[in-house]
């Protein structure tokens, strides 16, 4: 995918929380670029900082050192009602939908237009397009207690288009969802980001969610960037250990099988996975046992990792080893 | 049971009771309704926090709201005389128990809004809302149930304050009731005052109730 211009750029962003007993460092000297029109992910553990980097992107949280470049302008230099201006190019979604309980859905979506100063007339328009767009178009005069959690998030999401923004910003937009829902978010959301070529700045704690729709991600911890790049490199070939962690984060377990040598391997769709295996137990003539698998089949071709349980002996070991090497296939020593 | 006379009174006092009570919340709405959004928005987590400010009306509401209401009723005489010209009757209550209830009214008006959800103030920020806004298109209608029914508690206290006016001779039924009940040990006029009072503040409930489920969307 070819990207285009920075949509936003952080600059050596930084945050820190004081008060009057406490100090929290929740962001430090993070560097970021987001390309227009990228769907771009960022996952860490809860309490890493996510929502505050996300907040700190529209400035609804004001960064305590750094610079926030959102289409070339740097927020730190807007006054208070040129920044009111410039958070209508940038729609938010939360985990908990937040939207006006008092107010029926298309009300909920007029709600932006109205604060941009546009007539009640061209806002009911705007807003009948938009429940179009994320089929609701039944649901106009629903008010949000009648609507399931996936309802209120296409409720949320139309709202958070109707200014035709150029980024959204997601922070945990389906933590709160079941599997089905999650994924039928994560399509309109994949959708919308072809169709209006909208920039999507995805905050999750979930791998799954980053692996189904981000072109890019980047990985917090401890309030700094460990890792960042494109989803399939940072999938197949993890390097910080949070990454590792996150990735692998089905196979926790794994840690539990003390004492006893593991590898990981990795499939990046060069290999299919049954002749791998196969053909090394085979050729090295030592069984061995799957600790872990997480592949999945795409056109005859295997993706993910899987990690196994190597032989006692030294000689199996390094016969696997080198069964690798000559095949070139992805694989590390899992300590 | 009741001769003409005493009827012709009573139905008095319900008229002049209805109008201290109406005039006065109106009144102290006024004055309380804005005392209680300047509370929530400067608060140190409110939307434009001015904490100075905040703690200065702070302190002056809770000065007001710890002065028992007979004292009040009579500390402010002088002011009530300069204001509307005497001391008696319905009009001269008004000042005090408009004086005496914004406060109370600024605090209910305060904790309903603190109600409204931290999360749909914050999308409204995102979508580049400012203050007013929030306050006018978000706190306002999104507390507006629990407005309703705060406005229900206001205008019964103010109606018990105004009986407290009897003392005073404000007039109303507060002031049967005392001429009655406490001068002139007549039992049954004070008692049908009373009940009618009781009466009056339950109808208020109800009323408060009813407008408040009509007015939510949530149910
Ligand atoms: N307003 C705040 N005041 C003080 N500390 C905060 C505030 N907001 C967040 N934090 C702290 O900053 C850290 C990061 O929080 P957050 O960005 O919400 O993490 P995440 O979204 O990744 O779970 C946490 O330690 C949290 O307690
Ligand atoms: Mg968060």
């Amino acid at each position: 995918m070819a990207y285009h211009e920075p949509m936003i750029e952080l600059v050596g962003l930084g945050k820190t929380f004081e008060s009057k007993n406490s100090y929290v460092k929740a962001l430090e000297d993070i560097n970021l670029t987001i390309h227009e029109g990228e769907i771009f992910g960022i996952i860490g553990l809860s309490g890493a900082g996510k929502s505050t980097l996300v907040r700190c992107i529209n400035y609804l949280e004001r960064p305590t050192t750094g610079r926030v470049i959102f289409d070339k302008i740097d927020l730190s230099e807007v006054q208070d009602y040129e920044l009111l201006k410039i958070r209508q190019s940038m729609g938010m979604i939360f985990q908990q939908f937040n939207l006006l309980m008092q107010r029926n859905t298309l009300d909920n979506i007029c709600f932006p237009l109205e604060i941009a100063g546009i007539s009640k007339r061209d806002a009911t328009k705007r807003a009948y397009e938009l429940l179009e767009v994320v089929g609701l178009t039944d649901k106009a005069k629903a008010y949000p207690a009648q609507l399931s959690g996936g309802q209120k998030q296409r409720v949320a999401i139309a709202r958070a288009l109707a200014t035709k923004p150029k980024v959204l910003l997601c922070d945990e937009a389906t933590s709160a969802l079941d599997p089905t829902t999650t994924r039928s978010i994560l399509d309109l959301l994949r959708d919308i980001n072809k169709s209006l070529g909208i920039t999507i700045v995805v905050i999750t704690h979930e791998m799954s969610v980053i692996e189904e729709i981000c072109n890019r991600v980047a990985i917090i911890d401890a309030s700094r960037i460990a890792e960042v790049g494109d989803v399939e490199e940072v999938f197949m070939r993890p390097k910080s250990k949070i990454a590792k962690q996150l990735v692998f984060s089905g196979a926790n377990h794994i840690e539990s099988f003390v004492g006893e040598d593991k590898c990981r391997i990795i499939f990046d769709g060069r290999t299919s996975f049954e002749p791998v295996i196969a053909n090394m137990v085979l050729e090295c003539r030592t069984p061995v046992n799957i600790l872990f698998a997480d592949t999945k089949d795409i056109d005859g071709k295997a993706f993910g990792q899987m990690v196994i349980q190597l032989p006692e002996d030294e000689t199996s070991k390094k016969r696997i080893f080198a069964y690798l090497e000559t095949n070139k296939i992805p694989h590390e020593e899992v300590i | 049971m009741f001769s003409q006379v005493v009827l012709e009174m009573i139905s008095k006092g319900i008229r002049e009771t209805l109008y201290m009570t109406i005039l006065s919340s109106l009144l102290a709405y006024i004055l309380g309704l804005p005392l209680g959004i300047l509370l929530v928005v400067t608060d140190k987590d409110g939307i434009a926090p001015r904490v100075l400010l905040n703690r200065i009306v702070g302190i002056i509401v809770n000065i007001l709201r710890s002065i028992p209401f007979v004292i009040l009723l009579v500390t402010l005489m002088p002011f009530t005389r300069l204001v509307i010209g005497t001391t008696l009757g319905p009009n001269a209550l008004v000042v005090p128990l408009v004086i005496g209830s914004a406060p109370y009214i600024a605090r209910l008006v305060e904790s309903s809004l603190k109600e409204v959800d931290h999360g749909i103030i914050e999308a409204a920020q995102s979508m580049g809302a400012s203050p007013s806004q929030i306050v006018f298109k978000v706190l306002v209608p999104e507390a507006m149930p629990s407005l309703i029914m705060g406005g229900a508690i206001a205008v019964i206290t103010i109606l018990s304050y105004s009986a407290m006016g009897g003392f005073v001779g404000a007039g109303g039924l507060g002031t049967i009731a005392i001429n009655y009940g406490y001068y002139r040990y007549q039992g049954d006029k004070m008692l049908i005052t009373v009940a009618i009072l009781v009466l009056i503040v339950q109808g208020v409930q109800e009323l408060g109730g009813r407008l408040m489920r009509r007015s939510d969307k949530r149910l």
